[in-house]
């Protein structure tokens, strides 16, 4: 057991630990700030697979963004400040059945792929991991078109949620 | 190395043979020293920090000419100790109905927010904490923190006047992100890397102040606001909702925002130093050892903040729609605009003659300043027409 | 030193409570806030396997940005609808919001 194991055993615990949370809280604002430390894993673990690019842009937009975004949507949802009443559907048991199914089934597809317990090659020092990102993504040969394609549906969904969520007087 | 030239590196390998010689395993040792280096580097910034409450109520007493502190040790030393102190032993009162573990994080996440931005300074060409290759994105995301504990604060305060604070707080810091890491993305371009260490050494032969002023001022307008600070403060002596986000956060927690505040300032005050003004380098004075390089950047940084202390005490403040539609309408366009024309002009003069660069850079600079005071013009020229167009004809009405 | 099965285990832990999360809770919010962990579960998939494979292909990580993108704008829009049905019905329970089954 090397130091970089164990310390993905700590933050894999973290993240699944929170996750739960999330998903069962019974105060929204609280599962919203689990979601932050759920969220503050995943960066973590960006960190850990040498794309460090994703793990700052992952704390930028995520939690910088999005995550206020769902604090804001739970303070104008809400009725009053304790919330009452069980937060889970009647058929909580059988979507608990359904979730370990699908990572019953999961795994099992997994574990039958030959290359699932390789270990990774080594990182080779002199690769500017951000600049071939920032290449791949403006080249007409790479990956150009998914990218603007991305901003439309940015401005698309930034002119809908407006629309949307504007207060006519 | 010797201990002149390269200080941490020295103490780093001298406690490693210590703590080896011991008969400690190699990873522990490595993991005990840089735990050490964390918790210096703290202890250096949160002991500025105090001295930082002597500067700046002795500068804003200069400014409102008057004296300032002065009885408390000799011109005044001891006042932020006597301040601590005093905020030290006040009571701690706790609303009721506020959300107990929520409400005690917000001051440590706020403070802590402050406190990760200083992993990536670089004091000199030796001394910092962490190469980090995204550098300018990091600044960002550790903003973005500082954002989630005010909400955390007013949320959990159980306080409507709070939450109406941070509601406004917040919308004004996520907007004043945008010019600011357009305007962060300019000595990126003119340095070729977003690590902070590789944009003071693209600084080696003219600061980046003058190959792009206007992106410097747009850089120091949108981090004044997203420190809080006058004129663009919302949540701090205003008569509407007396403290903004904090007003039930009494004694020490308190003290945390605050100093956390004055940290976070000059902390941006070394950023635009290191960004914009050449960063530890002064004319090759640098190169007399790590030690005089840190200095240079402090004494930058606090130039920086003395800049930022002095628009804060000289304008008044702006409101709130007034706010958000300076950045959206003016800033934000301004930046993008300057982004692409800075972008533009690099690569058209690139392999020029820095005779040629530099000047070619700068009047870009000030061709776009240019046009945007001439747009300003117009734009005011047409509203006083509308307002001269109806005063005459009220005056014709009385006859 | 780590195997890929560790990750590719985590995110499939993490998809089945994300799973969980939007079969069974009743708010609407709740039930965005599963589908967050989901998309998250599918970038450290995406992730893994790009540091796992070859290294120069960028691949994993471009589709890793996009569906920062794409979950960054189906939380704004579907925020939005959550909003502006709170302003009619007065509500966000997701089985209470049923008046088109007339």
């Amino acid at each position: 057991m090397t130091a970089m194991q164990i310390f993905f055993l700590i933050v894999g615990l973290v993240i699944l630990g929170s996750a739960l949370m999330v998903v069962t809280t019974r105060n929204l604002i609280h599962a919203a700030l689990w979601l932050i430390v759920t969220l503050f894993g995943v960066a973590v673990l960006f960190a850990i697979l040498d794309a460090s690019f994703l793990a700052v842009v992952q704390v930028v937009v995520y939690i910088g963004a999005i995550a206020i975004l769902f604090i804001f949507a739970v303070m104008l949802t809400h009725k009053e400040m304790r919330d009452r009443g069980p937060q889970l559907n009647n058929s909580w048991w059988l979507n608990a059945i359904i979730s370990l199914l699908t990572f019953g089934g999961l795994f099992w597809m997994l574990q039958s792929w030959n290359g699932f317990s390789k270990t990774a090659a080594d990182f080779p020092s002199s690769f500017d991991a951000v600049g071939q990102l920032g290449k791949a993504l403006i080249s007409p040969d790479a990956f150009v078109l998914p990218f603007e394609v991305a901003s439309v549906l940015l401005l698309a969904a930034l002119v809908g949620a407006v629309y949307i969520a504007f207060n006519r007087k | 190395m010797n201990f002149w030239s390269d200080p941490v590196n020295f103490i780093a390998h001298w406690l490693t043979r210590l703590f080896i010689g011991w008969g400690m395993v190699g990873w522990l040792a490595s993991l005990i020293i840089q735990l050490i280096g964390v918790v210096v580097l703290i202890s250096i910034m949160m002991v500025l920090d105090i001295f930082l409450v002597w500067v700046e109520r002795k500068v804003v007493a200069r400014f409102q000419d008057r004296l300032g502190p002065n009885r408390v040790g000799p011109f005044g030393l001891i006042q932020p100790f006597a301040d601590i102190i005093k905020l030290l032993i006040k009571e701690d009162i706790t609303p009721d109905g506020a959300d107990k573990v929520v409400y005690n994080l917000a001051p440590i996440l706020s403070l802590m927010s402050v406190l990760l931005l200083w992993a990536i300074v670089p004091l000199a060409p030796v001394i910092f904490g962490v190469d980090l290759n995204v550098g300018a994105l990091y600044i960002v995301a550790a903003g973005s923190i500082g954002t989630l504990s005010i909400i955390m604060a007013a949320w959990s305060s159980n306080n409507k006047y709070a939450l109406i604070g941070a509601f406004r707080q917040v919308a004004v810091l996520v907007s004043f992100e945008i010019p600011m890491i357009a305007t962060m993305l300019i000595p990126t371009i003119l340095a070729g890397s977003m690590g902070m260490n590789e944009i003071v050494q693209g600084q080696q032969t003219v600061w980046y102040v003058v190959l792009a002023p206007l992106a410097a001022l747009i850089f120091m307008i949108a981090a004044i606001a997203e420190l809080g600070r006058s004129p663009f403060d919302l949540n701090e002596a205003e008569s509407e909702i007396v403290a903004g986000f904090h007003i039930e956060y009494t004694g020490m927690k308190f003290g945390l925002f605050y100093a956390g505040e004055l940290l976070h300032a000059f902390t941006f005050g070394g950023f635009w130093a290191i960004l914009f003004l050449g960063g530890y380098r002064f004319f090759g004075l640098e190169n007399l050892g790590p030690l005089v390089a840190a200095v240079i950047l402090l004494a930058k940084a606090m130039f920086g903040y003395w800049v930022i202390m002095w628009i804060r005490y000289t304008v008044m403040r702006i409101r709130i729609d007034h706010m958000l539609a300076f950045n959206w309408k003016f800033l934000t366009p301004a930046a993008f605009v300057l982004l692409m024309l800075t972008a533009l002009m690099n690569t058209l003069l690139r392999g020029t003659p820095s005779g040629i660069y530099i000047p070619g850079m700068f009047l870009t600079n000030v061709l776009l300043g240019w046009i945007i005071v001439e747009i300003l013009r117009g734009y005011s020229r047409s509203e006083r027409q509308k307002t001269e167009n109806v005063a005459p004809a009220a005056a014709t009405a009385h006859h | 030193m780590i195997p890929l099965s560790w990750f590719l285990i985590l995110s499939a832990a993490l998809f089945s409570i994300g799973l969980f999360g939007v079969l069974s809770r009743k708010n609407a919010v709740a039930i965005l806030l599963g589908i967050e962990l989901m998309l998250n579960a599918v970038n450290i998939n995406l992730v893994s396997f790009w540091r796992y494979g070859d290294v120069s292909q960028m691949a994993g990580q471009v589709f890793a940005i996009i569906v920062f993108a794409v979950a960054a704008s189906e939380v704004a829009v579907g925020l939005a609808l959550v909003i502006s049905v709170y302003r009619r019905r007065n509500t966000v329970i997701a089985d209470e919001i049923d008046l088109m089954k007339w």
